[in-house]
């Protein structure tokens, strides 16, 4: 196949790449723009054996249809309360693919660079494989803490940040060695040195972080695994990668910068970890007044009244596999003439857009789920304000309290509507720390217990 | 416990430190009551309701000091009539809750003492959360805000709302409101409800919601520094910031009909913000309301106590707004009291108690069996109030928070903004230009190029489909694939096995990614 054939041909598959995802603009492009993500990747891959396999096929072949029916499955079994698990060990997958490439391209004796493109191309290799290592043991913490089986508590080293300078100074210095060796063995050994370090500084980063926080540590490992491409993309001198791992780094990067603004912190300050631990914990007026509560036929009461009302839903409604009751509910109050709207905070549950996909999976009409900024003018109007599971989101004192911890976060105005129910466990603070004043307010009642049972009482009480 | 609510026999001084609910909830509380005769005559109480209220009437000013617990508007002074201080009357460690302004008063303080009296007052409480219905300044700072809009009204010669009418228009009166404290809000809200056209000035930048919320613009100046204060109050600014405010301030007097000054700074004579230059700039028939006269006025032209015309412009220095709304005042007042008498009691059976750990209660007690107990102790609480006016901690402080940062120089402000980061990669793109291999600078050349594209194309993606972004993202980074297809084939074991493993997992991601995001989006059909 001629080289000018390959080029073309990856050129158009990185245009498919950009079509799939500009399709995610709207619900209706988004499908056929994953199908030409897919077709993209067909072509690619098919150019890629066709001018590079010269033998063992057979067994590449075999290796593909394995794998491929692996992911297949996993796709298939996976509940949709399960995504950011999934799309964490995805990302983990990248990684650990770069890591592995990078060696066997570093092995790989046949490739000879002389004077300044020797040292670029093992800065390359460096690189790709420093990143594609932090990007695997990263990934493979959030998945053990979205799971359940890592706690989701913030582990803090009493020295973290100094430990994670001197991991990047020794780094550096390790690059240096690596570049100026011209020992082969040696240079290996000063790869692995740092392949190891890297993947401490990944699962260092990651522990640091905390359960709320993990939307923007998914965006980032999303972007890592981008730039991780992109790195192997310059190693191997392939436009393709480059391209492809440019898109997805900047995607994620955009994510985290959109998940960071919603909570009204610094990329650099989720990154740096311990949310809601150290300073300012203790901050933020303790909160007075009485709880009111409420039983599930009071609610049912309340909702045969409204006429606007206004569900928000959180990480607590993922947790208890709520959203069907809750659409349940949703359903029969637009059918009696109810004006029922979802409002989605843009770091509600564990990823971006985690609460639209539950929604979707549960058949929520897509119209009548809304972003923050679309319905938060609109709570004086509302009559009741269901609030499932969600407790950072919706407190006041990030409006009221310039020393809370969460002062200036985006938040949903519930308390301007009539009414609010707030379904939780218990009146524990949230994710940050913070007690939540909306609790006590006048017109908030609560109804304590498991959401799901909640709802579904709720649901026949209507 | 018996309950006095003497008159009041400052001059000019309408209040009543009771009203007749208030005196009928005392009753059900286990109190007795006596009010002096005429005591709520300013206030529009006549004797009837008190008794009808179930308080017995005192006819003289000495039978009625003789009481338990006397609660009462002003502090205590001479009693013209009878020649004695009005402390003299009371009994041998009865109670006293009235405002005292022990700063201005410690004779007043040193007299209750020696009458082993125990002193509450009510412009002591602390100014937090809990005490909000004991807050009997604010109250007062309310209603003085609301009359001194009426006062305003009444002296100028024109609407506040705008009308068309068939004689011609009539433009809406401009009113500005400098110092958005309670009463600042109060006059706001009032001058809104008239009709007119509201600006606000402070030098808080947190009240610019509330002035927002209440339909009236806030005037900002373009200089950057917080006036916020300890519990609430505002704080003397600096110099540079005094310069930039008097310049908008006499922009506005040329402008707006009304002006209405609330600024206070505890502990200090209030600052000067209207000038008699600015005074003389306004229209002829304008009106300057200066809430601050007691406390020398914000405007160099004022009288405390007195209306004066300077420059066709009429100054109102009324230091007695709440007093001229008597049976409003009088209603609020009687109820902070009431609420704070049943803070001492808490039992409702007609007995106080001083509970000198309570914090509130500590606040406001000056004198305590005997002792001069003020000015409390200092708590570290967020929003709790200094002892107001005077007090040398609070001189200490103000001048501690004059020490103002020197403004940033223009170059370093350049460098913090947009042009640092633009700079440094200008830079870092020279220095690679310098040593990068042309092969190297294409590919980067595509690379930043990409990143940019993905920048465009990401911003435009919905909200709601972010996890299928990040699924799709996940399966087309897995395009790493082809970094072990190029290598599958090579002779060494070790890169054949290292090149399979890649294929293998990248395979699971790429389908996994793309079917995962295709059943995603199948559920979003809707």
């Amino acid at each position: 196949m001629s080289p000018s054939l390959i080029t073309v041909s990856y050129l158009g598959a990185a245009a498919l790449f950009i079509l799939a995802l500009g399709g995610l603009k709207t619900n209706d492009t988004a499908r056929r723009g994953n199908m030409f993500g897919i077709v993209g990747m067909i072509i690619a891959v098919l150019v890629t054996i066709a001018a590079f396999v010269s033998n063992k096929l057979e067994i590449l072949i075999v290796i593909m249809v394995a794998g491929g029916a692996l992911g297949f499955v996993l796709s298939r079994r996976v509940q949709m309360t399960q995504m950011p698990e999934l799309v964490a060990i995805l990302h983990s997958l990248v990684g650990l693919a770069a890591v592995l490439i990078g060696f066997a391209n570093f092995m790989d004796t046949s490739l000879q660079f002389i004077g300044v493109d020797k040292t670029i191309h093992e800065i390359e290799v460096y690189i790709g494989i420093a990143i594609g290592a932090l990007t695997f043991t990263g990934s493979v913490i959030a998945y053990g803490k979205l799971s359940g089986m890592l706690g989701g508590q913030p582990m803090l080293l009493p020295a973290r940040h100094w430990l994670n300078l001197v991991m990047f100074v020794a780094v550096i210095i390790v690059a240096i060695k690596f570049v100026g060796e011209v020992d082969h063995q040696q240079a290996m050994i000063y790869l692995l040195i740092m392949t190891a370090i890297a993947m401490l500084f990944g699962v260092h980063m990651v522990a640091a972080i905390g359960g709320a926080d993990m939307p923007v540590v998914i965006s980032m490992l999303n972007s890592y695994s981008g730039w991780a491409a992109a790195a192997t993309g310059f190693m191997l001198s392939n436009d393709l990668l480059i391209v492809t791992g440019a898109l997805v780094g900047s995607s994620g990067a955009i994510l985290s910068y959109i998940m960071c603004r919603a909570m009204n912190r610094q990329f650099i300050s989720v990154i740096a970890g311990g949310f809601g631990t150290a300073g300012g914990s203790s901050a933020g007026a303790s909160i007075e007044g009485d709880v009111q509560t409420i039983d599930t036929a009071g609610v049912a009461e309340l909702l045969s009244q409204a006429k606007e009302v206004m569900v928000i839903p959180g990480y607590g409604m993922a947790t208890a596999q709520a959203q069907h009751a809750i659409a349940d509910i949703s359903k029969t109050l637009i059918e009696k003439g109810v004006n029922v709207r979802f409002g989605i905070h843009p770091v509600a549950g564990r990823m971006p857009g985690h609460m639209n996909v539950l929604l979707a999976e549960a058949k929520v009409p897509y119209d009548i789920v809304f972003e923050m900024d679309e319905i938060n003018d609109d709570f004086p109007d509302i009559d009741v304000s269901i609030v499932v599971g969600a407790n950072d989101t919706v407190n006041p004192l990030a409006q009221e309290d310039a020393d809370s911890p969460i002062a200036g976060m985006p938040v949903l105005e519930v308390w301007k509507g009539h009414t609010t129910v707030v379904l939780k466990r218990g009146m524990a603070a949230g994710y940050a720390g913070v007690d939540n004043p909306l609790f006590v307010k006048e017109n908030t009642r609560m109804l304590f217990g498991d959401a799901k049972e909640s709802l579904d009482l709720l649901a026949k009480a209507i | 416990m018996i309950i006095g609510i003497p008159a009041e026999i400052h001059a000019g001084e309408r209040r009543v430190a009771a009203s007749p609910e208030v005196v009928q909830k005392f009753i059900a509380a286990g109190f007795e009551v006596m009010v002096e005769a005429g005591a709520g005559a300013g206030a529009s109480f006549s004797d009837d309701v008190f008794s009808e209220a179930g308080a017995r009437i005192g006819e003289d000013a000495e039978s009625v000091w003789s009481a338990d617990v006397i609660i009462k508007v002003r502090p205590p002074e001479h009693n013209n009539d009878l020649d004695r201080h009005e402390v003299d009357l009371m009994k041998k460690g009865a109670n006293l809750i009235s405002f005292i302004w022990p700063a201005q008063h410690k004779e007043l303080l040193l007299q209750l003492a020696k009458k082993k009296a125990t002193a509450m007052a009510m412009d002591s409480i602390p100014r937090i959360s809990r005490a909000q219905k004991l807050d009997a300044l604010s109250s007062m700072a309310n209603i003085a805000g609301y009359r001194a809009v009426i006062e305003a009204s009444n002296l100028f010669g024109r609407f506040f709302a705008g009308q068309i009418t068939a004689a011609g228009k009539v433009p809406p009166a401009k009113v500005l409101v400098i110092g958005a404290g309670v009463a600042g809000l109060a006059a706001i809200g009032t001058a809104k409800s008239l009709g007119a056209i509201v600006r606000a000035f402070d030098t808080r930048p947190e009240v610019k919601d509330q002035i927002q919320s209440m339909d009236a613009e806030f005037l900002e100046l373009d200089f950057e520094e917080d006036g916020t204060g300890e519990g609430g109050y505002a704080r003397v600014m600096s110099k540079e910031f005094i310069d930039a405010e008097m310049a908008l301030f006499a922009e506005q007097a040329r402008d707006v009909d009304v002006i209405i000054t609330t600024a206070l700074i505890p502990g200090k004579p209030a600052p000067k913000l209207i000038t008699n230059a600015m005074v003389m700039s306004m229209k002829d028939g304008s009106v300057i309301i200066d809430l601050a006269a007691e406390q020398g006025g914000n405007c160099e032209g004022t009288v405390p106590g007195k209306v004066v015309t300077r420059y066709g412009v009429n100054i109102v220095g009324y230091t007695d707004l709440p007093s001229r709304l008597a049976a409003q005042s009088s209603q609020l007042y009687a109820t902070n009291i009431y609420n704070l008498i049943m803070e001492l009691c808490p039992n409702a059976d007609g007995c106080t108690e001083i509970d000198m750990e309570d914090e509130v209660v500590r606040g406001a007690t000056v004198v305590h069996q005997g002792e001069v107990t003020w000015p409390p102790p200092v708590i570290a609480v967020g929003a709790e109030r200094k002892p107001s006016f005077g007090g040398q901690i609070l001189k200490d402080e103000s001048a501690a928070e004059e020490k103002i940062e020197a403004e940033p120089s223009a170059f370093v402000k350049v460098m913090k903004g947009a042009w640092m980061p633009v700079m440094l990669a200008g830079l870092a793109l020279f220095g690679l230009g310098q040593v990068a291999p042309p092969s190297f600078m294409a590919h980067f050349t595509v690379f930043v190029l990409s990143c940019f594209i993905g920048y465009m194309v990401i911003w435009n993606v919905s909200p709601s489909l972010h996890t299928p972004l990040m699924s799709v993202t996940n399966a087309i980074s897995s395009i790493i694939i082809l970094g072990g297809l190029t290598q599958i084939s090579a002779p060494d074991n070790l890169i054949f096995i290292l090149a399979a493993i890649a294929v293998f997992i990248t395979c699971i991601n790429i389908v996994g990614g793309f079917s995962v995001t295709q059943r995603m989006l199948q559920m979003f059909r809707g």
